[in-house]
C-alpha cells in the first residue's frame, strides 16, 4: 500500500516537473522581454495559445509533428516581431503601464480572432507516434512525450544560456538590460536588439504552447490562467532574473503538482499563497535584487 | 455645437463636477435607448471612479479591481441571501466593509512592490479570490453564482420605498453615486488628495517632502476598493444574483478599459468611458458575437493614439494623465 502511494507521489512530482517546464519557458520569455524592454507582455498567454493553434494548423497541412514543433514557434515569433515593430515601439518613453495596457487589448483581439478562425470548441493534437508510448523509469511508467517536453525545455534553456553568455549579441542584451543608456552611448542600435528579444520571448511562448498542446488540449482560453501564473512565477523568481524564472517555474510546477495530489481543490490557490509568502519574506523575489527595475 | 462653445461647456463641467453629475444623471435615463443601460452606466461609472482614484490620481495601475467589486457584491449578496438579513442598508454596509477589508489586506501585499509589479500582483490576488469564491460554493454558490437575493424595499422608518421599478432603482443608485461623487471630489480637494497627485507626479519628491507615501497609497487603495465595493453591492441588488465572473479578471479588464476610454485622471472620464463601453457593447453584440475583438481593437487604438481618452481629450491639457 505504501509503495503505491510513494509511486503515485513520484508520478505527481514528475507531472509537476513537466508543468514547471512550461512555466519556465513562458517565464523566461516574459522575463527576457521585461528585463530588456521593461515591457510587461500581457499578450504572452495569448501568444502561447496561438503557438498551440499554429501547431495544429501546421500539423494539419504537413502531417508532421516535428515540423509543426519548429514552425509554430517561428510563426508566433514573427507575430511578436510585428507587434514590437509596429505597435509597442510607439510607446517607448511613455508610462511603463502603456505597453501592458496595449498588450492587454491585443490579447483580446488574438483570443477572439482565434475563436473566429478555429471556432469556439477546442482542438486536439496527438503527440507523434514515436513518443506515444510510456517509458519504464524502473520505478514507474511515464509517458514518453512528457519526458520529451522536459528534454526540449532543458535543451532550449542551455541554448539560451549559451546565446546570452557566449555571443556578442548576448553580451549586448545583458549590457542593455543593465544600462541601456551606456550601451547606446557606445554606438549600439538597441532598437534592433529590442525587436530581436521580443521575437525570441514570444517565440518561446509559442514553443510552450505547441509543447503543451498534446498534454493539456488546445483551446482559445488556454493562455488566460497560464499568463497570470507566469506573472506569479516571475514575481516569485525576481523580475528580470532568468535564474529566478527557472527556479521559480520549477518550484511552482511542484506546488501545483503536489497540491493536486494532496488537496485538489487547493491546487489553483496554492500558487498565489506561495507568492504571498515570498512577498512577505522576500519582497524582491527569490533571485531579485532589491530596487532593480522597480 | 461649435467648438468654442463645446469647450466652454466642457470647462464648466470640469470645474463643477458634482453639480454637473447631478444635472446630467438626473435626466440620463431618458437620454439613453433603455433605462436598464442608465443604471448600468451609474454602477460601472462608480466602479471606474474608484479605479480612477487609484490609477488616474495616485498613478497605481491595478489589474485586479474585480476583487473589490466582487467582494462588495458577495458581501451584500451573502447577507441578504444566506444570512437572511433583510436590509438594503445592511447589505450595502456589508459590501463596503468586505471590500474595504479586502483592499486593506491585498493592498498591504501589493504595495510591497512598485511600478509594473503592482499591476501583476493585483491581478494575481484578484485571481486568488476568484478561485476561493469558486471553491467556497456553500457561501458563494460557486460556478452557478450566488442566487436567491430577495428584492427588498428600502427601509426608511415608517416610509418604505419599493425599489422594484427600474426607474426607482435608478434614482436610488443616483443618490448613492451622487454622494460618492461628492465624497471623491472632497477627497481630491483635500491635502490628502494633493499628496496622492504628488505621488503620481513624482513619488521621490513626495517622500522628500516628508510624506509617508506607503500609508497614503494604502489609504488610497482602500478608498478605491470601497468605491468598487459599493458598485458591486449595488449591482448585486440590481441583478439579484452575483455571477462568479464578478471576481474574474475580465471584470478587472473591463473597468480598466472603461476608465482609459473615458480618460484616466479626469473626474468624468470614468462615466464617459462606462457610457461609451456599455453602449458599444450593447450595439456590437447585436451585430456580432465577436464584439470583444472590436472593443479590443478600439482600446488598443486609444492606448496608442488617444491616451487621454475621450473626456481627457475634450477638456485637453491641464487634466491630462501623466506621460512619463
Amino acid at each position: 500500500m505504501i509503495d503505491i502511494t510513494a509511486s503515485a507521489l513520484v508520478a505527481q512530482v514528475f507531472t509537476g516537473l513537466v508543468l514547471g517546464m512550461i512555466f519556465v519557458l513562458l517565464a523566461i520569455g516574459l522575463s527576457l522581454i521585461f528585463g530588456l524592454l521593461t515591457v510587461v507582455n500581457f499578450a504572452h498567454g495569448s501568444l502561447y495559445m496561438l503557438g498551440a493553434y499554429f501547431g495544429v494548423f501546421v500539423y494539419g497541412v504537413t502531417k508532421n509533428f516535428w515540423l509543426s514543433l519548429v514552425i509554430a514557434p517561428l510563426m508566433v515569433g514573427t507575430v511578436g516581431l510585428l507587434i514590437e515593430r509596429f505597435l509597442i515601439r510607439r510607446l517607448y518613453g511613455r508610462s511603463p503601464d502603456d505597453p501592458l495596457l496595449l498588450t492587454f487589448g491585443l490579447s483580446l483581439i488574438i483570443v477572439e480572432g482565434v475563436r473566429i478562425i478555429w471556432g469556439k470548441i477546442g482542438l486536439t493534437i496527438d503527440p507523434p507516434k514515436a513518443l506515444g508510448t510510456a517509458v519504464n523509469l524502473g520505478f514507474m511508467n511515464f509517458p514518453a512525450y512528457r519526458l520529451f517536453v522536459i528534454a526540449v525545455t532543458v535543451a532550449v534553456l542551455v541554448a539560451i544560456w549559451l546565446f546570452l553568455e557566449r555571443t556578442n549579441v548576448g553580451l549586448i542584451i545583458r549590457a542593455g538590460s543593465r544600462d541601456p543608456l551606456m550601451v547606446r552611448a557606445l554606438g549600439i542600435d538597441l532598437s534592433r536588439i529590442w525587436l530581436l528579444v521580443f521575437g525570441i520571448g514570444t517565440g518561446l511562448a509559442g514553443l510552450a504552447g505547441i509543447l503543451a498542446g498534446p498534454m493539456r488540449g488546445v483551446y482559445a482560453e488556454m493562455g488566460v490562467t497560464m499568463v497570470i501564473e507566469s506573472f506569479v512565477v516571475i514575481v516569485v523568481g525576481g523580475m528580470g532574473s532568468l535564474v529566478g524564472a527557472v527556479v521559480a517555474g520549477l518550484l511552482m510546477g511542484q506546488v501545483v503538482g503536489l497540491t493536486t495530489y494532496f488537496a485538489p481543490a487547493l491546487a489553483e490557490i496554492m500558487v498565489f499563497i506561495a507568492m504571498a509568502v515570498v512577498l512577505l519574506v522576500r519582497p524582491s523575489g527569490l533571485f531579485g535584487e532589491a530596487g532593480l527595475l522597480d | 455645437m461649435p467648438m468654442p462653445a463645446l469647450r466652454s461647456v466642457a470647462d464648466w463641467v470640469a470645474a463643477h463636477p458634482v453639480s454637473s453629475f447631478l444635472a446630467v444623471f438626473a435626466v440620463f435615463p431618458f437620454l439613453v435607448p433603455y433605462q436598464a443601460l442608465a443604471t448600468q452606466v451609474l454602477i460601472w461609472g462608480l466602479f471606474a471612479l474608484g479605479f480612477n482614484l487609484l490609477h488616474g490620481y495616485t498613478g497605481l495601475l491595478s489589474f485586479g479591481h474585480a476583487a473589490y467589486y466582487g467582494l462588495g457584491a458577495y458581501g451584500a449578496g451573502i447577507l441578504l441571501a444566506k444570512l437572511h438579513f433583510a436590509s438594503v442598508w445592511g447589505a450595502l454596509a456589508a459590501g463596503l466593509l468586505l471590500a474595504g477589508t479586502g483592499g486593506a489586506i491585498i493592498g498591504f501585499f501589493c504595495l510591497r512592490r512598485h511600478g509594473i509589479y503592482f499591476a501583476m500582483l493585483t491581478l494575481a490576488f484578484a485571481q486568488l479570490l476568484y478561485f476561493i469564491g469558486f471553491h467556497l460554493s456553500s457561501w458563494t454558490g460557486g460556478d452557478d453564482g450566488l442566487r436567491g437575493i430577495p428584492q427588498i424595499t428600502l427601509g426608511f422608518p415608517g416610509f418604505p420605498v419599493s425599489l422594484e421599478k427600474p426607474l426607482a432603482f435608478y434614482y436610488f443608485c443616483f443618490v448613492l453615486v451622487g454622494l460618492a461623487v461628492a465624497l471623491l471630489k472632497r477627497i481630491l480637494d483635500s491635502p490628502f488628495g494633493a499628496v496622492l497627485q504628488a505621488i503620481r507626479e513624482n513619488s521621490d519628491r513626495a517622500v522628500a517632502c516628508g510624506y509617508d507615501i506607503d500609508r497614503v497609497k494604502l489609504l488610497s487603495f482602500v478608498f478605491s476598493a470601497m468605491f468598487a465595493g459599493l458598485a458591486g453591492a449595488l449591482d448585486a441588488l440590481r441583478l439579484t444574483v452575483v455571477p462568479i465572473e464578478s471576481l474574474y479578471w475580465t471584470t478587472s479588464g473591463q473597468v480598466v478599459m472603461m476608465t482609459l476610454l473615458g480618460g484616466a485622471g479626469t473626474f468624468f472620464g470614468p462615466f464617459v468611458g462606462a457610457t461609451a463601453f456599455l453602449v458599444l457593447e450593447d450595439r456590437l453584440s447585436a451585430f456580432t458575437e465577436s464584439w470583444p475583438l472590436v472593443i479590443g481593437a478600439i482600446f488598443s487604438a486609444f492606448v496608442l493614439f488617444l491616451p487621454r481618452g475621450i473626456w481627457g481629450t475634450i477638456i485637453g491639457g491641464f487634466h491630462g494623465r501623466q506621460s512619463a
